[in-house]
């Protein structure tokens, strides 16, 4: 069964600017993410007030398959396969702040959920109820091979119905956001350099 | 104990990361978990954080958190009644 | 669809033992690992840790050098060429730098790096770090990559250290208990840390195969990012999808090795998710109480023991375990058995409403 496989969707954050499929669809001049990606929820009109107890790794995630999938009906077998290369590195920081100083120990549970990797791939899962396949890789750079081979054999063994992927990546102000859906109907070929260039430009 | 209260709301709304919520919003009443305000176990638990950091009071037992998280009139009691800050 | 897939070889870095035999015969002598410690800020606290790891190179980490005395037995008479795949499962990695103010050498991608390096790997490594899943789901990111030709085999590698940065998260989560764990149990109240690395070869080919690996799904609960699903929805339906790829029934399963933590909501949803499936009666057990909480090493060294177990047909009972303490009934092995085994299932969960499960099959003769 080696049908061939699309790319229907895809959604970008980067300096400031959103764009689903290529084209904008919110952009500011703020130049903090924190600022930003809350001006950007609030623009979107997304009923989520969860969303104010993420940390900014989960916030871009977030938008980032929120834009994407808002069209999308039947979420719960869309697999989730990201990536990044920092991991949860930020809030790994800034929970290493809570406990750094003996006179003032107070680590947050709330902050230290987040102190993994995946969990922003939780947070879209529980948004879309995508009761589904979910993996997070780290890697320096966008990983295509990997990562297209994956979503190729979630959709060849049926263990997918669609699969979303990409790289999200957040380190202080340093953040980007590339999330595309794979399935069996789209515009582009799902190939290994059609992603890399996809992600990396 | 009026004043705690309007502390303790301020608190809770930063704390917590309740973004669209302000202290006019909540009543001194209001259950905080299940139907009113809608908390859940890591709120909970941050609460528990709240209480040690700010007035500094360690819960023994954790489960006692339940009764002493009703409401805001419930943890301004207890805060009044077991402060060390 | 897909061609068969087999793990041939295994190696775990323990604090009961620096290699495989001599963890398996602290177990048979039902040692446990887990002692009394003081961990920076954190004392007389239980966990699992190393005793006396040697140093192997003065330029490794802690970590690194329970990584390294895992992989080297695999790796060393191999050739490593570009069907050649080298897999790094970890939670936190070199956590520690962060307290030295040090975040760049805390990136986990360094880390595979490195030791990619040492071992003289020439494909790029992959990480995965998947909360308390990685080291199992490790195992099927190895065999969904090999089935779609991209290796040929993958050494997977999973280890993760005790550190004050996890030891007082679980703290702040109320989720560590201050006595070493009882999975399962009824007073059952919380998790004891634990660190280990462990190591397995995943391949191909036949050749000198211990088990085959027949089914596997990694399904998310999508509920709650810290607690898991009340009625165990994910692990159901991982276990679902591994037994449909299999191509066997629920009853086929002779064993489970099951993820076992000893949070009351860990284990009573495990209990739901098993019930649900049928399985109840098939004996069940968890490790934690030998090893404690091992994180990103769990998944891969739970399932190496397990493997020593289907290999010698024997089960290991549930170390910490007392009285019932779930409100489904499951079988849970407190004492050591004797008996044949075919098919074992591997699970495992953790935050971020991740699940895992897997099937292995016993090799013929």
């Amino acid at each position: 069964m080696d049908r061939p496989l699309y790319i229907s969707h895809y959604s970008k954050i980067e300096n400031g600017r959103i764009s689903v499929d290529g084209n904008a669809i919110f952009h500011t001049d703020e130049a903090q993410f924190f600022a930003f990606i809350k001006q950007a929820f609030k623009n979107q009109q997304i009923d989520y007030s969860k969303f104010y107890k993420m940390d900014n790794l989960s916030k871009l995630a977030f938008l980032a398959a929120e834009v994407l999938l808002n069209e999308e009906e039947d979420k719960e077998d869309i697999a989730l396969v990201l990536s990044n290369k920092s991991a949860s590195l930020d809030t790994d920081v800034k929970y290493q702040g809570s406990i750094q100083d003996a006179a003032n120990f107070f680590p947050s549970p709330a902050v230290f959920v987040y102190t993994l990797a995946n969990i922003c791939g939780g947070e879209i899962g529980i948004r879309h109820g995508m009761k589904s396949e979910h993996v997070f890789f780290v890697s320096d750079e966008f990983d295509a091979v990997t990562i297209f081979n994956y979503a190729t054999y979630l959709m060849k063994s049926l263990k997918a119905k669609k699969v979303l992927c990409g790289w999200v990546e957040l380190f202080e102000e340093n953040y980007k956001a590339v999330l595309y859906l794979v399935e069996e109907r789209g515009t582009a070929l799902h190939t290994t350099d059609t992603i890399n260039k996809l992600v990396k430009n | 104990m009026e004043e705690l209260k309007e502390e303790l709301k301020g608190k809770i709304i930063e704390v917590l990361n309740l973004e669209d919520i302000s202290v006019a919003d909540i009543d001194d009443s209001d259950a905080l978990f299940g139907d009113g305000l809608g908390l859940d176990s890591i709120d909970a638990l941050e609460l528990i954080v709240l209480l040690d950091k700010e007035y500094g009071i360690k819960l023994s037992d954790p489960k006692q958190g339940k009764s002493i998280f009703e409401s805001v009139n419930t943890m301004a009691d207890y805060i009044a009644k077991n402060r060390t800050k | 669809m897909f061609s068969p897939v087999y793990i041939s070889a295994m190696n775990c870095v323990t604090p009961l033992g620096l290699d495989l035999h001599s963890n398996w015969i602290a177990l048979l002598e039902e040692n446990t690992g887990i002692d009394m410690h003081t961990i920076g800020y954190f004392e007389n606290i239980y966990t699992a840790k190393i005793k006396n790891l040697p140093t192997v190179r003065s330029d490794l980490t802690y970590l690194e050098t329970m990584l390294y005395l895992a992989l080297e037995p695999l790796v060393k008479l191999k050739n490593l060429d570009t069907k050649t795949g080298f897999i790094l499962s970890t939670t936190k990695g070199n956590i520690d730098f962060l307290s030295e103010g040090k975040s760049e050498e805390a990136h986990l991608n360094k880390l595979a790096v490195k030791l990619a390096h040492l071992f003289g790997f020439i494909t790029q490594p992959i990480v995965i770090s998947h909360a308390c899943v990685s080291g199992l789901l490790a195992v099927s990111v190895a065999k969904r990559l090999i089935q779609m030709g991209q290796f040929d085999e993958v050494f997977v590698l999973a280890g993760d250290k005790v550190s004050e940065f996890v030891l007082s998260g679980f703290g702040a989560f109320q989720a560590m208990s201050a006595n070493p764990c009882k999975p399962f149990d009824l007073n059952r109240d919380g998790v004891t840390l634990g660190e280990a690395a462990g190591a397995i070869l995943v391949t191909k080919s036949d050749e000198n195969a211990l088990v085959e690996i027949v089914g596997e799904g990694a399904i998310n609960d999508a509920n709650h990012i810290s607690g898991p699903s009340r009625t165990g929805e994910g692990l159901y339906q991982s276990i679902s999808s591994a037994l449909k790829e299999a191509g066997i029934a629920a009853s086929a399963i002779d064993f489970i090795s099951a993820h076992g933590t000893a949070t009351p909501y860990n284990d009573e949803m495990e209990a739901i998710a098993f019930s649900r499936l049928g399985m109840h009666e098939i004996p069940i057990n968890s490790l934690k109480g030998y090893y404690g909480h091992t994180l990103g090493a769990s998944g891969l060294l739970e399932l190496i023991i397990s493997i020593l177990s289907l290999q010698n047909n024997k089960l290991l009972p549930t170390k910490g375990f007392n009285l019932k303490g779930t409100s489904k009934d499951v079988n849970i092995v407190t004492q050591a058995m004797d008996i044949p085994l075919t098919y074992i299932l591997k699970t495992a969960s953790g935050f971020g409403g991740s699940n895992c499960a897997a099937i292995l099959k016993k090799m013929n003769g």
